[in-house]
């Protein structure tokens, strides 16, 4: 063949597998730029740690921010320890039959329910059914359902690439089937089990229709004290200040968007350090 | 080769073993002496290790795998009066590849004494340093046993191994093929160290190196297919076989 076609073929294919990488970065790019260049303004100290004021067209986001933590930490709290344990029981433990088929299958479905789905679950079974009320506990369990499959999923995929050999060396010197797990398994495991946390984490503190029905306050002029208040939250007060009141400043707007995304970005990192930690200690 | 008094270890009664419908060890009966060398040779499939893994159970993790028949360790039978854990406790194994644990030297040997329970540090360290003398590696790690097992050499994590199960204090240790990835002055360490465990410990060594059988073996059983074809002192199995199959084979004729 010619020689020349190829080489005009290969230059071609190189270029219009780096267009499409740019269409789709560049999206991400903008709108990064954008909300950074027309929020900055807003950011100042006032704003991150002050109780919003004159109906929420001056003063802070501080409930926001603080709801949005308190959803977060509620909701990794409850699903973590949950998320991991069934991923090793799902691993380790069940047999590969029917049964536990079907209960992988319905996990991994859980995953593409969409989220105002499970803000309605949330609504009928832990305010209205449990008595929970409009509430942070029943916001965060709420949002931890919601990121189980992730943490399941990716907590059962880490458990299963730690190398077989490592439990029959434990159990071939008289090891439990438990203690291989917690002292042969787990700790290599850990740094895959936080990748899925820390999806879990973003998607927790950025959707909006779980905590709609569950948690989430239009506007609240104190913090909450109890596990049994409302909060505000980010996510909604965005919501809110761009659609429901009129006459905030766009600065507001995107300051609030900047912040949000600021704060799942940090939390993000914080996992990220914490996987490389674990990390280092990987050789094999 | 003394026959004074010796007190049967292991006693396998019409042992049968299956994966799925494979029918992989058929009617195997045989004993194994306290504190001797029992080498097991035979080509692939013949059961060797099916053998090796079903005395201390670890073939009850493979899905699928069936086992009629008796195996008594001192006369008690490990299928149906003996824990799983103590069991393995009792008998260790060593695998044909190293198998370090992406741990510390240390860590590795304190592994399964700290599974049995131990935490004081100093007793640890006894332990971690008596096995390792034993093993003929505390000179050569002395200085870094908090570093990471995988720095050592394919000989030295084999003995590293070696250490593990000899700091869990087994009475019998069962070597699958342990010299197959080793060059030849690593393998006679570990061959040395067999001879001078042998006083202490009961040892089944399968190997698919006939030589190595016989430069250790006190009695060496022949395996083919599944089935046992011959067993008796290595040297007469090696100078005057009854079976000429077990003649073909340790003279290379198949295999």
């Amino acid at each position: 063949m010619n020689l020349k076609n190829v080489k005009t073929q290969e230059k071609i294919a190189s270029a219009l597998l780096f267009g499409c990488t740019v269409l789709v970065v560049l999206p991400v790019v903008i709108i990064l730029a954008i909300i950074l260049y027309k929020g900055i303004a807003a950011i100042n100290w006032e704003f991150l740690t002050a109780m919003p004021k004159k109906g929420m067209t001056q003063g802070g986001i501080f409930p926001a921010i603080l709801g949005t933590l308190y959803l977060v930490a509620g909701a990794v709290l409850f699903a973590l320890p949950l998320g991991v344990l069934t991923a090793i029981y799902l691993v380790e433990y069940a047999k590969n039959n029917y049964l536990s088929r079907i209960i992988k299958l319905a996990i991994v479905n859980l995953a593409g329910v969409p989220s105002v789905v499970y803000g309605l679950f949330g609504l009928g079974i832990f305010v209205i059914f449990f008595q929970f009320g409009v509430s942070i506990l029943a916001g965060a369990l709420t949002l931890g359902i919601m990121i189980l499959p992730v943490i399941i999923t990716a907590s059962r995929e880490a458990l299963e690439s730690v190398p077989q050999s490592f439990r029959i060396v434990s159990l071939s010197l008289g090891a439990s089937k438990w203690q291989t797990i917690r002292h042969s398994v787990l700790p290599h495991a850990l740094p895959g089990i936080l990748t899925g946390t820390i999806l879990g984490i973003g998607r927790a503190a950025g959707e909006t229709a779980p905590i709609l029905f569950t948690v989430a306050a239009f506007y609240l002029p104190h913090l909450p004290t109890s596990i049994f208040d409302q909060v505000m939250a980010l996510p909604y007060h965005l919501y809110v200040i761009s659609t429901q009141v009129p006459g905030i400043p766009e600065s507001t707007r995107y300051g609030t968007a900047l912040v949000l995304l600021s704060l799942v970005l940090m939390l993000n990192l914080f996992a990220i350090i914490v996987r490389s930690k674990f990390r280092k200690k990987k050789k094999w | 080769m003394e026959t004074k008094s010796q007190t049967i270890k292991f006693n396998i009664q019409q042992l049968n073993t299956w994966y799925g419908n494979v029918q992989s060890i058929k009617d195997l009966t045989i004993q194994v002496y306290a504190n001797e060398i029992f080498t097991i040779i035979g080509p692939a499939n013949s059961g060797k290790s099916t053998f090796l893994n079903s005395l201390n159970r670890l073939n009850d993790l493979t899905p699928g795998f069936k086992l009629d028949g008796t195996i008594l360790l001192d006369n008690v039978d490990i299928y149906k009066h003996h824990d799983v854990e103590s069991l393995r406790k009792r008998v260790g194994i060593v695998f044909a590849l190293p198998t370090p644990l992406p741990l510390s030297i240390f860590d590795n040997i304190a592994y399964g004494p700290r599974m049995h329970g131990i935490t004081n540090k100093s007793t640890l360290m006894g332990i971690v340093e008596k096995s390792l003398i034993e093993s003929y590696l505390w000179d050569e790690v002395k200085d870094r046993l908090h570093t990471s097992a995988f720095n050592l050499s394919g000989g030295q994590q084999q003995r590293l191994c070696i250490s593990r199960i000899l700091a869990v204090n087994p009475e019998v240790i069962l070597f699958d093929e342990p010299t197959s990835g080793l060059d030849p002055i690593s393998t006679a360490k570990v061959e040395e160290a067999m001879l001078i465990f042998k006083k202490k410990y009961t040892i089944i060594l399968v190997t698919n190196n006939v030589a190595q059988a016989s430069r250790v073996g006190d009695r060496t059983a022949f395996f083919l297919m599944g089935k046992l074809i011959e067993v008796g002192d290595t040297k007469k199995i090696f100078t005057a076989p009854h079976e000429k199959q077990t003649e073909d084979y340790i003279t290379g004729k198949f295999g």
